[in-house]
């Protein structure tokens, strides 16, 4: 008498070379799914009852889709994220998606993806580092085509050599795209992020794809607490005549519909077309800075800031990093603010020329080489503020941050007792002299 | 399939240009028009910025005639000489990034499933021998691999036309083309075979010089991918300028390059044939004889 060997996959699935027709008589795989009940935006994100649960970044992920109400979810798999996808593939399997694929790869992918939401549909994909840029060339022509997607980038190394550990570097790609990016600081952001994502990118007055951004692995890997709505509520499926251009569906007049303008001809109102179209793609990123509020409660939160003798400025997971040096520098007697920047397109621009308005020293640490918050910090409060900017600390790579490293930007820039870490080029604002003024030049 | 969205709005005829009158008028929707009715009709693709004595432009508007439901297709194309064309039809027409198009048309196509269901909703890709068999390949071949089902056509120009004469993968061997000054060093690809082991339910060559039997493969080809699977036309549609054929030897030229590489091959499955006999009425696939069940060769 042998013992049978099962062999399971992590959903629990049992693995088998060639799938077997189910002799037994089981319940409908989407009988849950099929009571689902569809509520309003307002309703989900306000007034639904939550519990808590201690899940991973793609498994909040996997929850959000399961609310969301998707029609089209296509998966390509990449470490350390494709945990994302194989999941919203369950939720295939329980018909919480009605359709969704495996592509060839990124670049298949995104093509799909405009494709599908040409087609009216609500699409959801998820990508990180390589895979971003090898379909950035279609995710950057999705808000020149008004079409509405959820995206999910798991921030990872892209730089050689390969690497598969956290670094969002791709960031400072996507935000010119000209489509709205959301970077979440933990489990509970990206949860929350991308069901508001499908509102706010389908809005008439916006039409446009959003990027929801989480540092890869620490975001996606580990637990968090996640307060969730029931699962028995969704949101309202797209309604795609609602956008700001007609669908591809052969139900709209004019019959004649060539919506990508054909604008490549060589003459002034070709170029005065694409011109005027590009500005407004980003108009409508503009136009979502109210739906980002109304849904998310604003394009950045501040702690402390009022009369802090520093501020700490940050998205992703250096939040949490800067979450605890402030507490360490309160220890050391010092009195750090913090602001988080949730939105990165739009960017909160306004809001931070009046928090950073008397700010003697501002903290930028990121989890990239080059420092591209650091420079929309400085951009955005240029001519508003006199405080000093450090751009960093700064890791990359797939390193951690250690909170000592911010800590000791703080200590530096307040009482010169620390010496920086800080590269003089990436030391903006503040007294001015000719030499960093060189140096900012540089730098940006 | 309501024709609603190409007539007037109650007062509104009167303003319309008459371009837009004749075609809600005298247009294919909603009828059932024959290449051998050209002339008596509006089609979907006049004016057109093409250059003079173009053949693929002949094969647009061929193959436009021949969608069994205009009114209720959409074209999928991609950067080359054949977009500039399809894009001033009277169809929906979805103008990507290069080589994308059968990637966009599978999630085209499923998500017009979705909202529609069995509601036919034709996606039909154009695009060239470049964006085909070139930087489209990986996704036209897995677009096959996965069944997707909607058709794609190839207008195979031997050569990149709209970016002024590079050597493509459908370029024969031996062409001396911009970026092949030596000749071209390897063969023409095989796509019609390639098409057969991705898995395509229907696939044929055709040249523009047959109008009746391109309306045919068109047809057919279409509504194989409604519901059996994925479709693929390959058509010679000469580039005049490229390879310098005189404008009223444009014709003279498909026929010899019909004799000589593009001769008619049609392949079914027998699924394929089954659908379109109990489906549509077919009755060449009738059994005649015990013919090999999944190759017809050619005949007139």
């Amino acid at each position: 008498m042998s013992e049978t060997e099962v062999k399971t996959n992590p959903q629990g699935d049992p693995i088998v070379g060639v799938a077997t027709p189910k002799t037994e008589v089981r319940k409908d795989p989407h009988a849950e799914a099929k009571k689902q009940r569809v509520v309003t935006p307002e309703y989900m994100f306000f007034e639904a009852p939550r519990t808590r649960e201690f899940i991973t970044g793609s498994e909040a992920a996997k929850e959000a889709i399961r609310r969301s109400n998707v029609d089209l979810a296509i998966a390509y798999p990449i470490t350390p994220q494709s945990e994302t996808m194989q999941l919203v593939g369950v939720l295939y399997g329980e018909g919480y998606v009605k359709e969704y694929y495996r592509g060839e790869e990124e670049v298949g992918v995104m093509a799909a993806i405009a494709g599908g939401s040409r087609a009216g549909v609500r699409c959801f994909t998820a990508t990180a580092g390589p895979g971003t840029l090898r379909g950035l060339e279609g995710i950057a022509s999705w808000p020149g085509h008004r079409l509405p997607a959820v995206a999910l980038f798991t921030c990872r190394v892209v730089n050689a050599p390969l690497a598969i550990q956290p670094d969002n570097v791709e960031m400072a790609y996507l935000i010119n795209c000209g489509m709205i990016v959301l970077h979440a600081e933990n489990q509970q952001d990206v949860f929350d992020f991308i069901m508001a994502g499908f509102v706010i990118g389908e809005k008439n007055d916006v039409t446009l794809p959003v990027g929801v951004c989480c540092d890869g692995f620490f975001v996606t890997h580990a637990r968090g607490y996640v307060r969730m709505q029931d699962r028995g509520i969704k949101l309202p499926p797209r309604d795609p005549w609602r956008g700001a251009v007609p669908v591809l569906d052969a139900e709209n007049p004019p019959a004649r519909l060539s919506r990508d303008a054909p604008v490549q001809k060589s003459n002034f109102m070709a170029y005065n077309i694409h011109a005027v179209w590009q500005q407004e793609v980003w108009a409508a990123v503009e136009r979502s800075r109210k739906y980002i509020t109304r849904y998310l409660g604003g394009l950045l939160t501040a702690e402390n800031v009022e009369d802090a003798d520093a501020v700490i400025i940050a998205s992703g997971s250096a939040v949490a990093q800067s979450r605890e040096a402030v507490r360490l520098c309160k220890e050391k007697g010092f009195n750090v603010g913090l602001i988080k920047i949730r939105s990165i397109r739009p960017f909160p621009t306004k809001e931070l020329r009046e928090l950073c308005a008397k700010a003697k020293l501002i903290v930028v640490p990121e989890f990239n080489y080059i420092g591209w918050l650091a420079r929309e910090v400085a951009t955005a409060i240029y001519g508003y503020s006199r405080a000093r900017i450090i751009g960093g600390p700064r890791v990359y790579g797939g390193q951690s941050m250690p909170v000592e490293l911010i800590v000791d930007e703080v200590e530096s820039g307040l009482t010169g007792k620390k010496s920086s870490n800080v590269a003089l080029s990436q030391i903006m604002g503040g007294m001015v002299n000719p030499e960093e003024v060189a140096h900012f030049m540089r730098s940006i | 399939m309501s024709l609603d969205y190409v007539k007037f709005s109650n007062g509104f005829e009167k303003f319309m240009p008459k371009e837009y009158r004749d075609m809600v008028e005298h247009g294919p929707f909603g009828k059932k028009v024959t290449v051998s009715q050209m002339g008596s009709f509006k089609e979907v693709l006049e004016e057109h910025p093409m250059c003079a004595g173009c053949a693929m432009t002949l094969f647009i508007r061929l193959a436009m005639i021949a969608f069994p439901n205009p009114e209720d297709t959409i074209t999928v194309g991609t950067a080359g000489c054949g977009r500039l064309a399809i894009s001033q039809a009277a169809i929906p027409f979805v103008y990507g990034n290069y080589g994308d198009q059968n990637g966009v048309a599978s999630g085209l196509s499923r998500g017009l499933r979705l909202r529609f269901g069995d509601k036919p909703k034709d996606v039909v890709v154009m695009a060239g021998d470049g964006g085909t068999a070139d930087i489209g390949l990986q996704q036209v071949l897995h677009s096959w691999f996965r069944k997707e089902r909607f058709t794609t056509i190839m207008l195979d120009n031997e050569v990149y036309g709209n970016t002024g004469g590079q050597e493509s993968g459908m370029t024969n061997r031996g062409a001396v083309l911009k970026m092949a000054p030596l000749g071209k060093k390897f063969e023409k690809m095989n796509m019609v075979e390639l098409a057969k082991v991705a898995g395509c339910a229907y696939v044929a060559t055709v040249v523009p010089n047959n109008p009746r039997r391109v309306e045919s493969v068109i047809k057919k080809a279409v509504l194989v991918a409604r519901e059996i699977g994925p479709s693929y036309i390959q058509a010679y549609t000469s580039c005049n300028i490229e390879y310098a054929i005189p404008t009223d030897k444009v014709m003279e030229d498909a026929k010899a390059v019909e004799n000589d590489r593009y001769q008619f091959q049609e392949y079914i499955t027998d699924e394929a044939k089954q659908y379109l006999t109990e489906r549509y009425g077919y009755k060449e696939f009738l059994a005649k004889s015990a013919a090999p069940a999944a190759s017809i060769p050619g005949k007139g």
